[in-house]
């Protein structure tokens, strides 16, 4: 600690800092353009120079450090003459014309100016035009505006991993861009128009659209991955005009993922349903709530009385609130069902499977890791801000290795890497947990004779010792591993390394409320208290799989969000009653529905969602409903009361959550479950015959609200379904790049292009699952036939 | 959709260099440490250019992929530097300086007069690809101003009429 004065205040900072952040906390304001506290130091604006005692000349307070007795004055004659020197040179080549600048009201340049500008201009000469810049769906470019503080640049090389934006030229002639016209790839690139101070990065969507004080601020929670990032949305007149980020030091520091920022785009999309639908006949009508919510009872009853409860079941996506899950298992339950299920993707639900999976740590430990691996997580697309964590662990020496379907491109050094198509990686993790076990084979014997077939190769070793030596290790399983169908099996090894080599086990849930849904008691065989029910009902698969007689689904399209959807519409359609929630309908649900209830996506409805770590996140509504549409709690607790079941007398979302936080069980107590006795079967450690498919979800195809996103749709990242082959694979089945083929897995088939891509390793194929195209599909992850067409 | 191109991979830079040039780039890459040849970016350009005579963005991609670092950090260098072409030039490429010794010596005098006789502005080439003309910053030779440099050889104390002495020369 040293002790400094700022403007006669006496302060004590550590050592290192730098005069701004002591300035900063004590709540001293220092103009600034291209300081940021979570950007290394440019020290090239010069706004922030302040005068210090015994030194020459004002001096930048950004790149200054503290020193024992250090005098400083930001106020002094020195320091404002300094400030509005620089200022005056930084507006020479600005354009004076805030009204028509998107980012006016709302611009530090044009508040700093305000401070230290001058109120007329001196500069009589010619200013200086860029051109602007073309750099894809999302960010708009008016680089005259530019101030070259060089902030997004710094974020493409320090935070995004993914240098993209350079300073190119020199002196007057300097621009910021990508010198060759291009798109941003990065997933996080939005966050430069946060950190630009001036107008020349701005939202592309939200462009020209309104101005910051026509909008009120209400904070939010994003419901697209398991972060679940901290926002703020801006509104006016009862629509989200745009999204920033809420600043949350231990969830997502100061940045969202582009996911996160721009689904707003989708929430009023053309397919929002506004209002109740019945079917009537084989014609739908509209009608009232009433008529709707009657015609609702009467038919369960009716499916009910007829066929037994045991032949309804209630499916919800993993994204809706912890309310909407409780209460919909709590109806179902109190109908007498306990065919209750969450997660829509996963395909084995066997025993070994795990009891809860969370990220067993908070986020910020993330970054804390020595060694990381990953398995079957593509983190940078599934969770970009979890990435960013283990990029910042990476950048201090992490060693993050992989055991993957796909060879994804990580925004950060990997070190050992398995690719291996999904049937193999079972063994590859055996492989792992035997070299881990040789290490000490006395303590281990039982273990090994187990893994006795088990084939160990360096890369295991590797692996094991890294894990073993790391002061902090972590097993991190991502989508593709709880997709797994063999779950159960990659659970039982993981549990079985972590115990060996004193890792920690996490998951990287997909869903913003997929912690939430094992909590909610949204589960065929516990309810909300965590306890077994005596006579466990059916899980997703299983419902969709085998066929109910009517069912209740919240908040899913059944063909994009399920493991297998060409069962999930086969037995829809075949139902007696379907009765939907959903705040967008489409053409599938108009052929399998027989009620269709207009309900709020997240900005509509308070809620709650639970982020891997087990954070319990209350929001509000932003807006009020679209149309008719109303929060799904609502709906919920009005069926319950038309159902004449006890307990649904809620009168606030609140009480839902305070109910249900009494109830359930504590994540680090309840651990992930499973254990490491018994350890799978591992017979079939060579490949399944033929291909297996890896049905991985792209990025903004995640949920209802991304695939209605216009913006998002226009980004590289939006994928096309296609078959994704490597060149070897491709060759065996005489098929090419550009070729196309008919893909088939048992009745279900599609015919999709053939796309021939390094990153697949031999016998799978890549063929993404949530995208138009590949909706007739089986299983995400099952065994896949392919055909070359003429 | 949007018709913006992606990245797309770059060719290596062996396709597009001689041997003994890429021999020539290891070489400097060995002076610094691993972790840091991106350090030898600016003699890399220099090897590349020598071989071409310009730099088009095939081959500073392919430089920044053999030094293992992002494309527009090696735009960013290239641009910087005028020594650098990121455009076809003549055969000779005469860079005039017009730094202050050099203007205060008349240099404004040398850059019409090279204008005029080529028939070109500067930044151009002659349509016989014999000659390009360029505005550098100072090279050192304050000395001998107003001065240019062709290829690599300095001419001092410049003169119009020494100026079509030593161009006349010039195949």
């Amino acid at each position: 600690m040293v002790n400094i004065e700022i403007d006669g205040k006496p302060l004590q900072v550590d050592d290192g800092k730098m005069l701004i952040e002591a300035a900063d906390e004590a709540g001293i304001p220092i103009p600034r353009f291209c300081y940021h506290k979570k950007l290394s130091i440019a020290a090239n604006c010069r706004m922030c120079l302040v005068e210090v005692e015994k030194a020459a000349k004002p001096l930048p307070a950004c790149a200054t450090p503290v020193t024992d007795g250090m005098r400083v004055y930001t106020r002094s004659a020195k320091a404002l003459t300094a400030q509005k020197g620089v200022m005056e040179f930084l507006l020479i080549n600005h354009p004076l014309d805030c009204p028509i600048c998107d980012q006016g009201g709302e611009c530090e340049l044009q508040e700093v100016a305000m401070g230290y500008g001058s109120d007329v201009s001196r500069y009589q000469e010619k200013k200086r035009v860029v051109k602007d810049k073309n750099i894809g769906p999302l960010i708009s470019t008016d680089m005259t505006r530019c101030i070259h503080c060089t902030r997004c640049v710094r974020f493409g090389q320090e935070i995004a991993g993914l240098m993209e934006l350079g300073a190119t030229g020199r002196g007057e002639h300097m621009e910021i861009g990508t010198y060759i016209e291009q798109s941003l790839v990065s997933e996080m690139s939005g966050n430069v128009i946060d950190l630009c101070p001036v107008g020349a990065l701005t939202s592309k969507p939200f462009r020209f659209s309104a101005r910051a004080w026509e909008m009120s601020q209400r904070d939010s929670i994003a419901p697209h991955d398991s972060i679940g990032s901290n926002l703020h949305l801006h509104v006016r007149d009862g629509q989200v005009m745009r999204v920033v980020p809420r600043e949350n030091e231990a969830i997502n520091e100061v940045w969202i993922s582009d996911r996160d920022r721009y689904s707003y785009t989708g929430l009023n999309s053309e397919e929002r349903l506004q209002a109740p639908r019945i079917k009537q006949k084989g014609a739908w009508q509209e009608t009232d709530w009433q008529t709707a919510l009657d015609f609702t009872v009467q038919n369960l009853r009716k499916a009910i009385a007829g066929h037994g409860a045991q032949q309804t079941g209630a499916l919800s996506a993993p994204h809706c609130t912890l309310e909407e899950m409780y209460l919909l298992q709590k109806l179902l339950r109190g109908l007498g069902s306990q065919n209750l299920d969450h997660r829509l993707r996963q395909n084995d639900f066997s025993p070994q499977t795990p009891q809860y999976p969370w990220l067993g740590q908070g986020l910020a430990q993330l970054e804390k890791l020595d060694a990381v691996l990953l398995i079957g997580s593509n983190v940078r697309k599934e969770q970009p801000i979890g990435a960013h964590r283990l990029r910042k662990a990476a950048l201090r020496g992490a060693e993050v290795m992989l055991i993957n379907p796909v060879d994804y491109d990580f925004n950060f050094p990997a070190g050992e890497k398995i690719i291996i198509a999904p049937d193999a990686m079972v063994s590859a993790l055996a492989g792992v947990a035997r070299a881990l076990c040789e290490l000490d084979k006395a303590a281990n014997k039982t273990h090994l004779d187990a893994l006795a077939q088990v084939a160990v190769s360096s890369i295991h070793r590797t692996m094991a010792s890294r894990l073993k030596s790391a002061d902090n290790a972590g097993l991190l399983l991502g989508s593709s591993a709880l997709a797994h169908p063999r779950l159960g099996a990659l659970h039982t090894l993981a549990k079985l390394i972590t115990r060996l080599s004193g890792a920690r086990l996490g998951y990287l849930p997909q869903a913003s409320n997929s912690v939430g849904g094992w909590l909610a008691g949204m589960l065929p065989d516990r309810d909300a208290r965590g306890k077994s029910v005596s006579q466990p009902g059916l899980n997703a698969r299983a419902m969709l799989e085998q066929g109910l007689k009517s069912y209740v689904l919240l908040n899913m399209e059944p063909e994009f969000d399920c493991a297998n959807p060409a069962a999930a519409l086969r037995n829809l359609n075949a139902a007696e009653c379907v009765v939907t929630l959903t705040p967008y309908v489409t053409s599938q649900m108009e052929s399998y529905a027989d009620v269709l209830l207009p309900v709020t996506p997240f900005s509509e409805t308070p809620g709650t969602f639970v982020n891997a770590e087990g954070r319990w996140q209350e929001f509000n509504a932003a807006v009020r409903p679209l149309g008719e549409a109303r929060p799904t709690w609502k709906v919920l607790r009005v069926l319950g009361n038309l159902f004449e079941l006890p307990g649904f007398d809620y009168v606030s979302a609140q009480e839902i959550s305070h109910e249900l936080r009494a109830l359930a069980p504590d994540l680090a107590t309840a651990g992930n479950g499973g254990d490491s006795a018994t350890l799978p079967q591992l017979d079939n450690h060579g490949q399944t015959q033929g291909l297996m498919r890896i049905g991985h979800v792209p990025i903004h195809s995640i949920d209802n609200i991304v695939r209605r996103a216009s913006a998002l749709q226009q980004t590289a990242d939006a994928e096309q379904a296609c078959i994704r082959l490597n060149a070897a694979e491709a060759g065996r089945h005489g098929l090419m790049d550009g070729a196309s083929a008919r893909v088939s897995q048992d009745e279900a088939e599609a015919r999709l292009t053939v796309r021939v891509d390094a990153r697949v390793p031999d016998g799978a194929a890549l063929i993404a699952a949530g995208v138009p195209g590949s909706e007739t599909l089986g299983a995400s992850f099952g065994a896949v036939n392919v055909e070359r067409l003429a | 959709m949007n018709a913006v191109p992606m990245n797309i991979a770059a060719k290596p830079l062996a396709e597009l260099i001689s041997a003994e040039a890429l021999a020539e780039i290891d070489r400097w890459i060995a002076k610094y440490p691993p972790e840091q040849k991106q350090s030898a970016v600016i003699q890399a350009l220099h090897i590349v250019q020598d071989q071409h005579g310009w730099l088009n963005n095939e081959r500073m991609d392919a430089v920044a992929e053999y030094l293992g670092m992002p494309k527009i950090a090696v735009y960013e260098v290239a641009t910087f530097y005028t020594m650098f072409n990121l455009k076809p030039c003549g055969r000779h490429t005469i860079a005039v300086c017009t730094n202050i010794s050099c203007m205060l010596r008349g240099s404004d005098v040398i850059v019409s007069h090279l204008e005029k006789k080529l028939g070109i502005r500067l930044g151009q080439t002659t349509a016989d690809g014999k000659f390009t003309i360029k505005e550098v910053e100072c090279l050192a030779a304050c000395g001998g101003a107003p001065m240019f440099q062709i290829g690599k050889t300095y001419y001092e104390n410049l003169t119009p009429q020494r100026v079509d002495e030593i161009l006349d020369k010039l195949k």
